[in-house]
């Protein structure tokens, strides 16, 4: 056995990591959901696209000859904010513009049918079997060793993949949170979150808003698609349905609506799903149990989950 | 006389069978006051929706002619931020609607929203600290404090909108309204629920904006004392229809009109 602590710590790091690809994915649907009130069910699916676009972007990196994996992964992850950008983009075109002003129903259902598509989709191009990629980071920064109790050493590390997924998070996420508090683009986003009439009324252009949203949910997407890519080594065009529904959860436990919330709700997932795998006899085969009981039990006690304002009824 | 800022022509708003506006032609002037009155349902909130792109007329032509430039804007074929956007139209409500949940500042940076866009390249370079956009921001924040500082609400700038009493969120709407720089600014019922003082208040804030910014004011009131005493030009609807249109010592004595109170003078006057 090794060092309880020792043990604890790796589970802590790969948990924050795991937690971080539902946050990214959360983001989109909370920001989508404030906006235009809807679930964009299909958001699963735009970050397995964005997965899929970076595997396609580095197995081209390597046939052009550019190996070296600096290059390569800002490569991947470019090319996957770009596509899945536009992918965003026209799935707001096609699917849910049409739609807007009709019953709350309508773009829930497209939503389902959008998702279903492009799952058919993706395996039709890229077939149903799971596409590897070589692990590109290997080796960690060695932090300590501990004596297992058959005398052999272990050595904690965080790994190089860790380090730079959490890198990436969190640049992205301060990037994200000015863009929302700071720019004419996030100010435009909060007003038509609060009256799109009246924001139509100021000048503000409501379906380019909506659009602008859709695409900055894809590129969060695209992003948690490149890490998952990373982190796991295998993708296959079915992964959007359990990592969207887990991001779903994140993003209904912190709050649906609150972009912290949706984070901390990934990292929080992220975290019972890794600690259950890891502590819980047979943990691995109920993590996704676990999480799932945990929202039920939040939602029973906090509806509005952990960081939502309840809604209040104007008068 | 000039060409007027705004000229509504035949304008008729049908709802199924309801006939909510019927053939209303009227006329708004530069640098004036026009407001419009009649009894509740008489249409006027119609007319307003209609100019600011809410509805579509069924019946009708809304030309807006920007004196500076010369350009037309026919409103009833433009969508709707575009009136606001393109056209400088301005409007606020009879129930407040601003942003609640952003500060009073933010109200009315919010409002300047297109040519804060376009200064950033549409964000894109703004996130590059692009000089032209730091300007730019600079100067939207000044001119919110120029309003701020006109409205009173100075001291509450960085409170949220939802915290400010009634009569704040009344100017702060109109404050808001003026930030998108409009040539014609429609005012639905701005008295409303104001105490006589505030009425007051409001009376000099809409001459203010009137002789020192020059613009069209469109205004919908109840309130008689504020109508008598600030307009230049009263239009009065009844029933969807037009029934007179003058000044306010021809309006206080026409027939229809004190027929159409209730045949009461007092209720006119």
């Amino acid at each position: 056995m090794q060092d309880s602590f020792s043990y604890f710590f790796n589970q802590l790091i790969s948990g924050i990591s795991l937690g971080f690809v539902y946050g990214l994915i959360a983001i989109g649907y909370t920001m989508v959901y404030g906006i235009v009130g809807m679930i964009n069910f299909a958001h699963g699916e735009i970050f397995m696209i964005g997965a899929f676009v970076a595997l396609i972007a580095f197995f081209i990196m390597d046939a052009i000859g550019i190996g070296w994996v600096p290059v390569a992964i800002v490569a991947m992850l470019l090319l996957s904010m770009v596509i899945n950008a536009a992918y965003g983009w026209t799935l707001e075109r096609v699917a849910y513009r049409p739609l807007r002003g009709s019953t709350r129903l309508a773009p829930l259902i497209t939503a389902i049918g959008m998702s279903i598509f492009l799952q058919n989709y993706v395996q039709l191009l890229q077939g149903a079997r799971p596409r590897p990629l070589r692990p590109l980071i290997p080796g960690g920064i060695e932090l300590w060793t501990v004596k297992t109790p058959d005398n052999t050493d272990y050595t904690v590390q965080i790994s190089y993949m860790e380090l730079m997924i959490i890198v990436i998070t969190v640049v992205l996420m301060a990037a994200f949170t000015y863009v929302i508090t700071r720019t004419p683009l996030g100010r435009a986003q909060r007003a038509c979150e609060q009256d799109q009439k009246m924001a139509a009324l100021l000048g503000i252009n409501v379906n380019g808003t909506i659009a602008a949203t859709f695409v900055l949910a894809a590129v969060l997407a695209a992003v948690a698609g490149l890490i998952y890519t990373l982190r796991y080594g295998s993708i296959d065009f079915f992964i959007g349905f359990l990592a969207g529904v887990k991001a779903f959860t994140a993003a209904v436990l912190g709050g649906i609506g609150s972009l912290p919330g949706a984070m901390l709700g990934g990292v929080l997932i992220g975290l019972i799903e890794t600690f259950f795998a890891g502590y819980a006899e047979r943990g691995s085969e109920y993590k996704d149990v676990a999480v799932f009981m945990v929202l039920v039990v939040v939602l029973i006690f906090r509806p509005t989950g952990l960081l939502g304002k309840p809604d209040i009824e104007k008068v | 006389m000039s060409r007027p800022l705004l000229e509504v022509e035949h304008l008729t708003i049908r709802f199924g069978g309801l006939v909510a506006v019927n053939d209303v032609s009227f006329a708004a002037q530069d640098r004036q006051i026009t407001a419009v009155i009649g009894p509740n349902g008489a249409g006027k909130t119609t007319v307003f929706n209609c100019l600011t792109g809410f509805y579509k007329p069924t019946v009708g032509r809304m030309r807006l002619l920007h004196a500076a430039t010369g350009r037309e804007f026919l409103l009833e074929r433009m969508e709707g931020f575009r009136i606001a956007a393109e056209a400088h139209v301005a409007r606020t409500f009879q129930n407040i609607r601003l942003f609640p949940k952003m500060t009073v500042l933010e109200n009315l940076i919010v409002a300047q929203h297109n040519t804060l866009m376009r200064a950033s390249g549409y964000t894109v370079l703004g996130l590059f600290g692009y000089r032209g956009y730091k300007r730019a921001e600079a100067a939207a924040i000044d001119r919110a404090k120029y309003w701020l500082d006109r409205t009173g609400l100075t001291e509450r700038a960085d409170d949220a909108a939802e915290g400010l009493p009634y009569g704040g969120q009344r100017r702060l709407e109109i404050a808001r309204a003026m930030c998108t720089e409009p040539v014609m600014l429609c005012l639905d019922e701005p008295a409303a629920g104001l105490n006589p003082r505030e009425s007051e208040e409001l009376n000099a804030l809409l001459r203010f904006i009137r002789d020192e910014h020059e613009i069209g004011v469109l205004l919908i009131e109840h309130d008689m004392s504020v109508v008598m005493e600030i307009s230049d030009h009263i239009i009065v609807l009844d029933y969807g229809k037009k029934i007179a249109d003058g000044t306010p010592a021809e309006i206080r004595n026409d027939p229809a009109v004190i027929r159409a109170y209730l045949g009461e003078p007092e209720e006119a006057a």
